[in-house]
């Protein structure tokens, strides 16, 4: 297995650049906002091993928010760029091979930052910009570009040759239909039509890292048990008083703001959503938010890893980072659908579990006990969240068409595929993937 | 809970007037808002409301688009307030065409009607719904238009219906399934707690303005300072007392003309079955999800009783709508009697809150977590009860059996469909939710490579081979697949229109005219 790493560049852009700089992303794409795969200046389509990635020129205009609701001063953060990549390997291999065959365009994407000065060590400029993530989420641990390509090519050979034998595959059985396919993929192979490649080994220091880290958490929670029972109760109190009398604040966008951010989705099967905003004043919030996300990475680093993050099956990565001594938050994601549905899986499916994060945000619908209410308040929700985006101003997708369970059908026909023997009831079912 | 005011509230969120089997729609234009607003005063009285009127023979409906509204002199401050999706409209955003489907063929620039750009602006501003008993829909659409009528506005288009004995022109039962609206108000929903079970009562906020939606919250509308021209005239927001509610017992209503190749669907289904009859009609109602015959579902009646089904009208009413609708697609997780891609399975999947249906706290647990489900696609479609429409809809065109269809076009053939209306409270969750995600996206519950079987207009997709397939899962078998099915039907015109309550006709009759006193 090859384990995901990401990346994520965030450099302040220098001053009365930011047109320009825009106009510079937006030839990149093809359609508005959506990377043409071949465009000089990135191709990331030559680039094998990335999933996803985006530019975002990150502005805030909830700023004032902290002023209007806490009578704190607000501040007013520089613009800045922030280049975000999901790719298989290590982040070193992905940095040195970006300078590479990627250099001339990043530079110069680059040399909008105010601190960048041209000629400069690409790969070392880009780690020394990099801001680590809270939590990070893909939805199959460890599936490259590659085999999900594969798979596909896959998928797609066998449902073309299932319907050129229609009449001869209606009649058989399970058994008969996974031997004949078996078969079909072996002579397809031969004949080098189809190509599925073995997982290369797990990386020792990588597998070594994530056993400590599995091990390691339920650890330091048993030791810290005493400590949180005793803290408890004042937690609570801090928690619910604050809860009572924190500020929603949720002005629906203007239908014209609604339309520039609606121009960049609905291209491809999935779409992508960056939000940032602030987080709500003091040390409690900020602590909290943290403790929490670094609970969520230890379930989406190994519980939620096989197609899902607890309800939902549409999102493909999503990142949480802060920025600014922990004063504001980027979150980043890749859905499958509109934002409607997407919307809809937030309220309706893991509603609690965006209360936990995101109500540690400024602004967000009153929630209570940590997990109530907040987004189950919908209207005032989706007005919050579609506030605080950010037009993306360029994405890439490595695989348009494909969805989070057509990647995870596609993965379980290559299996079913693989095995020698599988049971009756194994047999129906992936008869039914197709 | 308040009452609610049925004389306030227009009659077509309560009935769809099935005995005026005659109906007609006049799409129209402010020429003269001062005019308009006579018109409306002198009309108001013969607006039908909700309030049961059994010597009713005929019925007049108005309802208004954003522009209609501009044109009439609301300000700019109240329009605000309503949705984002009624102030730029079915056709104001790219973006929404995309995810409403409306490309290609069905691209609003080609719309007969509904589309405004540099060159034309065929918004209407008003839709004149009129309905009546056999015979009498002549008297009133003479009734209608006396005095200011002429004067006031200008007809684009006077868009005609005709009664297909209950079935939609390919030739199907049509409006077996509606929500039930909990006029009553007794429907209790929990803000945090899932629901287990379908259930077919739906809070009365989803369609009507003014009362808890499904969330058990109030759906945002535009209120009024009670300072403001005209609010005299409105009463209280029930969550906002200290505001005048312009929304308060009206709602919002999608219209979309959609025009459907009879002779295209059948013949389709003729030629992909080999010309067997029996064969037709079974993928025919394999691609609807109900019979032929009378509209009975695929799958198996459930055993237990559903909630808001089979409570409305006599008891013959009663037990036809037990038999037609007390089921779901518990029964059928593998798609087998009824297809995943069956148009009533894509436009209403059926589903509770959560999969499993009644379970112990620890399954329960589980799920919410995202497992202990055993089929991969138990968890993948988003809860119904949060995207129902009332569908109001009426035919047009001549009548023509399935089996006549497969004749040859005759010159001049006349064009059939429907005009397809729905009632709803929240636009983009409910109407555009299931157009959407539901009736127009591929990849609808697990599927790969088709949209509806009906209303789908097969547009690529890129990284898809296909779009334009039906699958049929087999038990125990390798699915079927029907490949290059057509577009069978096209989108020639559509508005997002306010469905105002009758103390806002007043408001709307009175604005301007307080407005120029002022």
């Amino acid at each position: 297995m090859t384990p995901q790493s990401h990346v994520l560049v965030i450099a302040p852009v220098k001053m009365e650049c930011e047109a320009e700089l825009r106009a510079l992303l937006g030839s990149m794409n093809s359609k508005p906002g959506q990377a043409n795969p071949e465009n000089p200046i990135v191709p990331f389509g030559q680039f094998e091993q990335i999933h996803f990635a985006r530019f975002v020129i990150l502005t805030d205009r909830t700023e004032e928010d902290i002023h209007t609701l806490y009578g704190l001063p607000a501040v007013h953060y520089p613009v800045t760029l922030a280049f975000f990549a999901d790719f298989d390997g290590t982040a070193d291999d992905f940095r040195a091979d970006l300078a590479a065959r990627a250099g001339e365009g990043l530079q110069h994407i680059f040399s909008f930052c105010q601190d960048f000065t041209p000629g400069a060590d690409l790969a070392r400029w880009m780690k020394d910009h990099e801001s680590p993530a809270a939590t990070m989420y893909m939805n199959w641990r460890g599936r490259t570009v590659t085999e999900i390509r594969q798979e596909n090519a896959l998928r797609l050979d066998l449902e073309c040759h299932i319907q050129e034998n229609q009449e001869a595959f209606s009649k058989m059985t399970p058994e008969q239909v996974h031997k004949a396919l078996q078969e079909f993929v072996t002579a397809e192979i031969y004949r080098s039509r189809l190509n599925l490649d073995r997982p290369k080994r797990t990386p020792f220091g990588w597998w070594l890292r994530n056993f400590i880290h599995l091990i390691g958490v339920p650890i330091i929670l048993l030791v810290l048990t005493p400590f949180v029972i005793l803290y408890s109760p004042v937690f609570i109190y801090q928690l619910r008083s604050r809860e009572k009398t924190d500020k929603q604040y949720a002005p629906r966008v203007s239908p014209c703001d609604e339309a520039k951010l609606g121009n960049l989705e609905d291209y491809d099967v999935t779409n992508q959503f960056t939000v940032v905003g602030g987080i709500k004043p003091g040390l409690f919030r900020r602590w909290l938010m943290s403790y929490l996300l670094w609970l969520v990475e230890y379930t989406t680093r190994h519980i939620f890893i096989r197609g899902h993050l607890a309800r939902v099956s549409t999102i493909h990565a999503a990142r949480w980072v802060f920025m600014n001594d922990k004063k504001r938050m980027v979150f980043a994601s890749n859905y499958d659908g509109s934002l409607d549905s997407y919307m809809d899986d937030f309220i309706n499916k893991v509603g609690w579990g965006l209360n936990l994060v995101f109500s540690n945000g400024m602004s967000y619908p009153r929630t209570d006990w940590l997990v109530l209410n907040g987004s189950k308040n919908e209207q005032p929700y989706k007005y919050v969240l579609r506030r605080h985006q950010l037009p993306t101003e360029v994405w890439y997708k490595a695989y348009p068409g494909l969805t989070v369970f057509d990647l995870k059908r596609n993965t379980l026909i290559r299996r079913g595929i693989e095995k020698k023997y599988m049971s009756d009831e194994e047999l129906r079912e992936w008869v039914a993937l197709f | 809970m308040p009452v609610v005011d049925y004389k306030d509230v227009q009659a077509m969120v309560r009935f769809g007037f099935g005995k005026m089997t005659e109906a007609c729609y006049y799409l129209v234009h402010i020429k003269n808002a001062a005019a308009a607003k006579e018109w409306l005063l002198k009309m108001q009285a013969h607006i039908t409301t909700a309030e049961i009127t059994p010597s009713l023979r005929t019925a007049l409906q108005v309802a208004f688009t954003r522009q209609g509204l501009e044109a009439l002199g609301v300000p700019e401050r109240v329009i605000a307030g309503f949705s984002t999706e009624f102030i730029t409209g079915m056709t104001g955003d790219p973006s929404r065409s995309r995810r409403l489907g409306d490309v290609g063929a069905n691209s609003p620039d080609q719309w007969r009607w509904g589309y405004k750009d540099e060159v034309k602006d065929e918004v209407p501003h008003a839709v004149v719904m009129l309905f009546a008993y056999p015979g009498q829909l002549e008297d009133c659409k003479q009734s209608i238009q006396k005095e200011f009528w002429s004067e006031a506005f200008q007809v684009m288009e006077c868009l005609p219906t005709n009664d297909m004995g209950g079935r939609e022109a390919f030739g199907f039962v049509d409006g077996i399934s509606q929500p039930d609206l909990d006029w009553e108000q007794l429907r209790k929903v929990s803000r945090n707690c899932d629901q287990l079970t379908y259930g077919n009562t739906v809070c009365l906020g989803e369609f009507l303005l003014g009362y808890p939606n499904e969330y058990d919250r109030y759906t945002d509308r535009p209120l009024l300072d009670p300072a403001d021209p005209g609010a005299d005239q409105l009463l209280q927001a029930p969550d906002q007392p200290d505001k005048k509610d312009l929304g308060l017992n009206g709602t919002y209503v999608v219209f979309r003309q959609l025009k459907q190749d009879v002779r295209g669907f059948w013949q389709f289904l003729d030629r992909a079955t080999g010309s067997a009859r029996l064969q037709r009609y079974q993928l025919a109602e394999a691609m609807v999800g109900r019979t032929l015959g009378d509209g009975a579902p695929l799958v198996p009646m459930s055993s237990n009783p559903i909630p808001g089904v089979g409570n409305n009208g006599d008891q013959a009413t009663r037990k036809q709508d037990v038999r037609l609708n007390q089921f779901t697609y518990d029964s059928d997780a593998a798609g087998t009697a009824c297809p995943f891609g069956a148009h009533i399975r894509r436009a209403n999947p059926r589903n509770a809150d959560i999969p499993g249906g009644l379970q112990g706290w620890f399954m329960h647990l589980l799920r919410i977590l995202g497992f202990g489900n055993k089929n991969v696609r138990a968890d993948l479609i988003s809860s119904t009860r949060f995207h129902r429409i009332l569908r109001r809809g009426r035919e047009y065109g001549e009548k023509l059996s399935p089996d006549d269809a497969l004749q040859t076009a005759p010159e001049h053939d006349s064009e059939r469909g429907l005009q397809f209306l729905a009632v709803n409270a929240n636009i983009q969750r409910q109407f555009e939710f299931v157009q959407n995600a539901w009736i127009m996206r591929t990849k609808f519950d697990g599927m790969t490579e088709e949209s509806d079987p009906l209303l789908g207009n097969r547009e690529p997709v890129a990284g898809c081979p296909f779009t334009n397939t039906f699958s049929l899962p087999q038990d125990g078998r390798v699915r079927q697949r029907i490949m290059d099915v057509p577009q069978f039907i096209t989108v020639v015109g559509g508005a997002y229109l306010f469905l105002p309550s009758m103390r806002a006709i007043r408001y709307l009759a009175t604005i301007g005219a307080l407005l120029e006193k002022s």
